[in-house]
């Protein structure tokens, strides 16, 4: 047995980069997936439409944990394919993010006025022109405080990757503390490591809600 | 042959009647002021002339060509007939420039290095040279309606729709507005609007058109309607508006 230490503490920060990994994973092919989830809820086709509400809807009503479980331990019972525990891990943080982001910018999308629409319409405008050049970006801007938001989300639902054996901060975490017989210090020293990330991103999705309120 | 041909035009919302067979003829050149009470079915027969709604049955023609939802050219069908609304719809994520620009550059109309001397150009038409970089909500009400106005100039439409564009506007600032139509209606421009600026009816326009019921109740030159109405709707409609 060994006290809690410097290099515990490295360990802890080191293992934060797989954290970071896994959120960057999980934007990198959330993000597309929840836009087109987003422009699917708002499409004038229907059978578009039921898709992705019916998608966001199990995909955020079933617990994450449920799909990590699924993609690691269901892939090999149910489909004979054994898969490494990042790519389980990014396929289930890919589609928890993209049910998420879909929603907070379906909710953007459908935030600005109708009106808009028809203005481009109007002026001979397609409707993806419409899209682009007039909803799209104003609807960005409504959502971008509550995107920012869900990635605090994200950070810390990363750490439940941890229960699936993948190491980052959390699972680290369990490493040290195994190591160390300090677990109170231990996880107090992974909470406000997880603290430290998150803090700048709710400062600055509160600064941009401050400076897009009721603006342009 | 008439630039605008409406005929027989039926339109329901759920169960309500809107549009009871309306016919209507407009000619190069001519301003027509549909008046009459709310629900009349003014601003559904603007918006049926360019296909913002459908019609249920009849059939409306702009310059020969007959106008539905699913019409093939539908996009370059909206980009000859400009309409103003009674909310201005500027794209409050843009500047005054852009707003005005962003159509003809995305259809093709102005190449990148026309855009800012059109831009200039048809705000100097509606006396805004000067908020050419402003942002839209830096406006007034009546300087973002003409704006709104100068956004549908820069696409040289053949027709202007007014749909109760001074209706939303502080009191002092409707003749701002009213004085960039007119000096559009002395250009020549066929003009629609649905108003109730009876004034304006009066002086500018060459035909005012009563809407009762959704029917055109009653039409002429303003010298006779609103002096000797024939039908007693009319009538008690101009005392109510007086």
């Amino acid at each position: 047995m060994r006290s809690f230490s410097f290099i515990d503490f490295v360990s802890l920060l080191s293992a934060l980069r797989w954290t970071v990994v896994l959120v960057v994973l999980a934007l990198a092919f959330g993000a597309p997936l929840g836009l087109g989830l987003a422009t699917g809820r708002i499409s004038r086709i229907a059978p578009l439409r039921w898709i992705s509400a019916a998608a966001i809807q199990v995909i955020q009503g079933v617990p994450l944990l449920g799909l990590l479980f699924f993609f690691y331990f269901g892939m090999p019972v149910f489909l004979g394919i054994q898969v490494p525990a990042l790519v389980a891990v990014t396929v289930a943080y890919t589609l928890y993010t993209a049910a998420f982001l879909g929603d907070i910018w379906r909710g953007g999308l459908e935030a600005v006025k109708q009106a808009q629409w028809e203005a481009g319409a109007c002026l001979g405008l397609s409707r993806w022109q419409q899209f682009c050049h007039i909803v799209g970006p104003q609807a960005l801007r409504l959502s971008l405080p509550p995107t920012v938001g869900f990635l605090v989300q994200l950070v810390k639902g990363t750490s439940l990757a941890s229960i699936i054996g993948f190491v980052e901060l959390a699972r680290a975490g369990q490493v040290v503390s195994a190591a160390t017989f300090q677990p109170l210090l231990t996880y107090a020293v992974v909470a406000a490591i997880y603290f430290a990330t998150c803090l700048p991103l709710t400062l600055w999705s509160r600064s941009l809600e401050a400076r897009l309120d009721g603006s342009r | 042959m008439a630039l605008v041909e409406i005929r027989d035009v039926h339109k329901k919302f759920g169960r309500t009647d809107v549009l009871n067979g309306v016919s209507l003829d407009v000619e190069e050149g001519e301003i027509v002021t549909i008046i009459g009470r709310s629900g009349s079915g003014k601003s559904t027969l603007l918006r049926c002339i360019n296909a913002l709604e459908t019609v249920d049955a009849g059939e409306i023609h702009v310059e020969g060509q007959r106008v539905h939802a699913k019409m093939p050219d539908l996009r370059q069908f909206r980009q000859r007939v400009g309409i103003v609304f009674q909310a201005f719809n500027l794209f409050s994520h843009l500047k005054v420039e852009r707003n005005i620009t962003l159509a003809p550059l995305l259809t093709g109309r102005i190449g990148k290095s026309e855009a800012r001397a059109l831009a200039q150009d048809v705000l100097a038409r509606v006396g805004l040279a000067d908020k050419i970089d402003a942002w839209p909500e830096q406006l007034s009400g009546g300087q973002q309606q003409r704006v709104a106005i100068a956004r549908c100039l820069a696409m040289a439409p053949h027709l202007m729709l007014f749909d109760e564009v001074t209706s939303a506007l502080d009191p002092e600032l409707v003749g701002e507005v009213l004085k960039v139509m007119e000096a559009m209606a002395r250009q020549g421009m066929t003009m629609i609007l649905v108003t109730h600026e009876m004034g304006f009816a009066r002086n500018v326009a060459d035909r005012i058109v009563f809407m009762h019921q959704g029917r055109v109740w009653e039409q002429g030159p303003p010298s006779k309607l609103f002096v000797r109405p024939e039908t007693p709707e009319l009538a008690s409609f101009i005392a109510s508006v007086k």
